[in-house]
């Protein structure tokens, strides 16, 4: 027990760094996502594809490489970014390909006499889009973005590769220090508790919007 | 007055509509009628401005409009579609009022009081804060001849409005459509169903399939 008191603050601290990448992707991530679907469902050939390549480019690779290449590959083309923004840029891009795809395809399954109902009564398609489509969407893609949301507190230990202090790390190098699986036992009840918490207010929103169907 | 001079419409080298000429005069129903693939609903989408025509012009009241590209606050035509395309996300209130206030920029308390109005006038004054999935067919296309009416079209069109209903709602579906007449409203009714269109009509249109396709 005394042990356990010992190492918490190291950890609490790296969870701390988890819980900041987690919040900063999925503030950067959904936006972008949305805006990126929004391309991928649009009638100008030449965006689709360029969105198309990019998701397949971050869909494609594993997110550890993506870390390295904007940590120590993009530097040689003369852009450096401090680790913990590096961690940020890949992780937003990684998880924005997903969220694009997600979103798409609740668009698509968004009625077409929808768009006709709205556009007979003379809405804008920046009105149909606000007013009619996004708020359907958000409750059919509710389920799968909560899917993904629950992958990035875990994908996150990944930040280690580029030298970020984040939860596991602090476990790993408990573990490594006094020769014991209790660091990382904890690492793991940690993330459990985030999850759970994380689990709680996903079932809130999706409750929120229950309200119709 | 709705004119329709020369409206011709071709999908490839397909002719659905060869230089129609029709006139539906105000507070008068029109039925167009037909077997199916005669183009009925591709008229009706034409003259909603849902599907853009190769040919002919279209007068309201003697001056020219394209339905297509009409943009305008001017509202031309209403349309209630053949499975009502209600918004499930808005209650039946929000549905009504959503377009005059977006598009028309009246105010949230005109644009509910007209609303209600528009409900007590087709018996649905208690329901203004249900939601759609929570109201039968029947009510249902009521709100969304009380969402159209909202945006004070000169002409009100149907497609196809007993197909989604029950059958012995027809005489409903009749004497709603001749009580909208009553209060002035001009009207334009796609239908299938011989009996119910000859019944409501000032006026008939017979599509044949173009035998040029």
């Amino acid at each position: 027990m005394h042990y356990i008191f010992e190492i918490l603050p190291s950890l609490l601290s790296g969870a701390g760094m988890t819980l900041q990448i987690f919040l900063w992707t999925l503030v950067g991530s959904l936006p972008l996502g949305l805006v990126l679907s929004l391309g991928l469902i649009s009638n100008i050939k030449p965006l689709q594809w360029l969105i198309n390549f990019y998701v397949w480019l971050m869909r494609g690779t594993p997110l550890l490489l993506q870390l390295i290449v904007v940590f120590y590959g993009f530097p040689l083309i003369g852009i450096v970014f401090p680790r913990y923004e590096a961690a940020l840029f890949a992780f937003i891009l990684n998880y924005a390909a997903y969220f694009a795809e997600i979103f798409r395809g609740g668009l698509q399954s968004i009625d077409n006499g929808q768009y006709e109902s709205a556009r007979v009564l003379r809405l804008s398609y920046a009105q149909t889009i606000r007013k009619i489509v996004i708020p359907q969407v958000v409750k059919i893609v509710l389920p799968s973005v909560g899917n993904e949301v629950i992958n990035l507190i875990k994908d996150s230990s990944l930040v280690y590769v580029i030298g970020l202090g984040d939860l596991l790390r602090a476990g790993n190098v408990a573990t490594a220090r006094d020769v014991t699986l209790i660091p990382l036992m904890l690492v793991g009840v940690i993330y459990l508790l985030l999850t759970a918490v994380t689990t709680f207010v996903l079932g809130r929103i999706e409750k929120h919007y229950s309200y119709w169907k | 007055m709705l004119e329709l001079k020369n409206i011709t419409k071709r999908f490839g080298d397909r002719t659905i509509i060869d230089k129609l000429n029709l006139t539906v005069k105000d507070g008068e129903i029109l039925s167009i009628v037909g077997p199916s693939g005669a183009g009925k609903t591709t008229l009706l989408r034409c003259i909603t401005g849902l599907e853009q025509v190769d040919g002919g012009e279209f007068l309201i009241d003697g001056q020219p409009f394209d339905p297509y590209t009409n943009r305008t606050n001017e509202s031309v035509i209403g349309v209630v579609f053949q499975n009502f395309q209600l918004f499930p996300h808005l209650t039946v209130l929000q549905n009504i009022t959503l377009a005059p206030t977006m598009v028309l920029k009246e105010s949230a308390d005109d644009a509910k009081a007209t609303a209600q109005k528009l409900l007590d006038r087709l018996n649905l004054g208690d329901h203004g804060d249900q939601y759609p999935y929570q109201l039968s067919g029947g009510q249902q296309q009521r709100v969304a001849i009380a969402r159209a009416l909202a945006m004070k079209p000169n002409v009100l069109c149907y497609d196809e409005p007993t197909s989604a209903l029950d059958p012995n709602l027809r005489q409903e579906v009749e004497k709603l459509i001749l009580g909208l007449k009553a209060d002035g409203v001009t009207q334009i009714v796609v239908s299938h169903d011989l009996t119910f269109a000859e019944n409501i009509a000032d006026d008939m249109l017979h599509v044949e399939p173009n035998q040029t396709k």
